[in-house]
């Protein structure tokens, strides 16, 4: 039975009618067309959906919209700044951190969970902790370097936030 | 995905009445296992029950001579967890190297276990800890727990409600992971408990068990040499896509010899 969902989407309070095997990445692709949330495998094992959840990052593809009943959501869409690229994503453009993108979005929410509990990772804590990103393009390099970078601008930046 | 109806009582009782009026329920803890299957259509639930705000199901506490960790306690909640770094620092370092930071986020114990995949990493610590499995309706013993390749002891409306793990002098974990879901090809880890030295294998067989002949190997005299030329016969063993029944025999020892070394750099413990 389709049932309505209420919760924070991004800051702003939000909510959608969707049937209990909805996934949170499928209400949040179809019902409120917030496509940079990606769905790359049916393994749960690619990353290319991960969103912030309460505060943490998770999988929205094994994830149920219903279990976000009052929760706090953030996707790649809440993550700039008044229209300015945040200093994570500005890090994965200046250091070529992507080719076909596809894996971006999973990779830069996942990175902004990294630093909020790790403010400066080492890069073999980088590479361990996106043990759960896969990207098909670049070879990580890249990436490990942007997030290195991405999270100093975080410390030392007037926009430093999560 | 088939569709089902989703409940999320916030008391046991109400989730066992659910369980109970429902044929074909099935709870739900992380999701980690139990979503994807679904995905897969291998699993389809008429309702999902939610354990999740469930406030008896949850907590870490220091019981004195063990911790005592509820169902829903994720992995990441396990790894960052001071009482249990502090009373057995092996189970926060095999919590961290479960799956991926987005798995351990979601991910639990009560479901990990209940799940008795063979390729899981907490079954290895339940058996060589000798940890007890609380239920809603009695007390299982480790070496009652799991029964078989996604079987084990629990009947179809029994809940887990916590697991207890005694502290031990020291212990260790060497784990093989599959490099893209990081499952374990094959775990085994060593406990220096209370009962002797007990020795566990998980990835290997139908499901996680004790290594009896490298436990008294071990017993006999706790050095790699004691255990080099022990040959685990592979007949019982899984062999699929990841690794042969013959490889993975080679390399319970080899985890084995490594878990020797790692437990040899263990300061031992001094119980209270
Ligand atoms: C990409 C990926 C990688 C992974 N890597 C690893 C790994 O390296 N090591 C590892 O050990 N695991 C790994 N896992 C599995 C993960 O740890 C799961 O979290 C775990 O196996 C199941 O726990 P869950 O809380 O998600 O349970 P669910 O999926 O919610 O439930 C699993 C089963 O347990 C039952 N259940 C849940 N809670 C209870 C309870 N309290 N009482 C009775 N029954 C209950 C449910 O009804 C269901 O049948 C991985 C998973 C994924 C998706
Ligand atoms: S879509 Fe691959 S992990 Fe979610
Ligand atoms: S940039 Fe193409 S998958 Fe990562």
């Amino acid at each position: 039975m389709p049932t309505k969902v209420t919760f924070t989407l991004n800051g702003e309070a939000a909510g959608a009618t969707v049937e209990p095997r909805t996934l949170l990445v499928e209400m949040l692709r179809e019902n409120l067309r917030l496509t940079g949330t990606h769905v790359g495998c049916d393994t749960s094992q690619c990353g290319a959906c991960v969103v912030h959840v309460d505060g943490v990052s998770v999988k929205s593809c094994t994830m149920l919209a219903v279990q976000t009943e009052g929760a706090d959501v953030r996707t790649i869409e809440g993550v700039a700044i008044k229209g300015e690229l945040h200093p994570m994503q500005r890090a994965f453009h200046e250091h070529h951190a992507l080719q076909c993108g596809f894996c971006t979005p999973g990779m830069i929410m996942s990175a902004l969970d990294l630093v909020k509990q790790n403010p400066d990772p080492t890069d073999s804590e980088i590479r361990a902790w996106l043990e759960g990103n896969f990207c098909r393009c670049t070879g990580y390099q890249n990436i490990v370097r942007a997030i290195e970078a991405g999270a100093e601008a975080m410390r030392t930046g007037d926009l430093a936030r999560v | 995905m088939y569709n089902f109806n989703y409940h999320r009582p916030t008391t046991l009782a109400e989730a066992k009445q659910l369980l109970a009026e429902n044929d074909e329920a099935k709870f739900i803890a992380g999701g980690m296992t139990l979503l994807p299957t679904m995905k897969m259509r291998l699993a389809s639930p008429s309702d999902l029950i939610d354990l999740s705000q469930i406030e008896v199901l949850s907590g870490i506490r220091d019981t004195g001579n063990a911790i005592e960790i509820g169902a829903m306690t994720r992995h990441a909640e396990v790894a960052a967890s001071d009482l249990v770094r502090a009373g057995i620092p092996v189970l926060a370092e095999l919590a961290g190297q479960i799956g991926d930071a987005q798995v351990r986020h979601r991910g639990t114990l009560g479901g990990s276990i209940a799940n008795s995949d063979p390729a899981a990493d907490y079954p290895a610590a339940i058996l060589s800890l000798d940890a007890v499995i609380t239920t809603d309706q009695r007390e299982i013993a480790a070496d009652d727990f799991f029964l078989g390749m996604f079987e084990t002891a629990l009947a179809v409306d029994e809940v887990i409600i916590s697991v207890t793990f005694p502290k031990c002098a020291r212990a260790a974990y060497a784990k093989f992971p599959n490099p893209a879901s990081r499952y374990a090809v094959v775990g085994v880890m060593l406990a220096d408990t209370a009962v002797g030295l007990r020795v566990a294998v998980t990835g290997a067989g139908p499901c996680a068990y004790r290594e009896t002949d490298i436990e008294s190997a071990l017993q006999a005299s706790c050095t790699v040499d004691a255990i080099s030329e022990i040959a685990v016969d592979s007949a019982e063993l899984n062999s699929d896509m990841h690794a042969s029944a013959d490889y993975r025999a080679h390399l319970v020892v080899v985890m084995a010899r490594r878990a020797v070394l790692q437990l040899a750099s263990v300061e031992p413990r001094v119980s209270a």
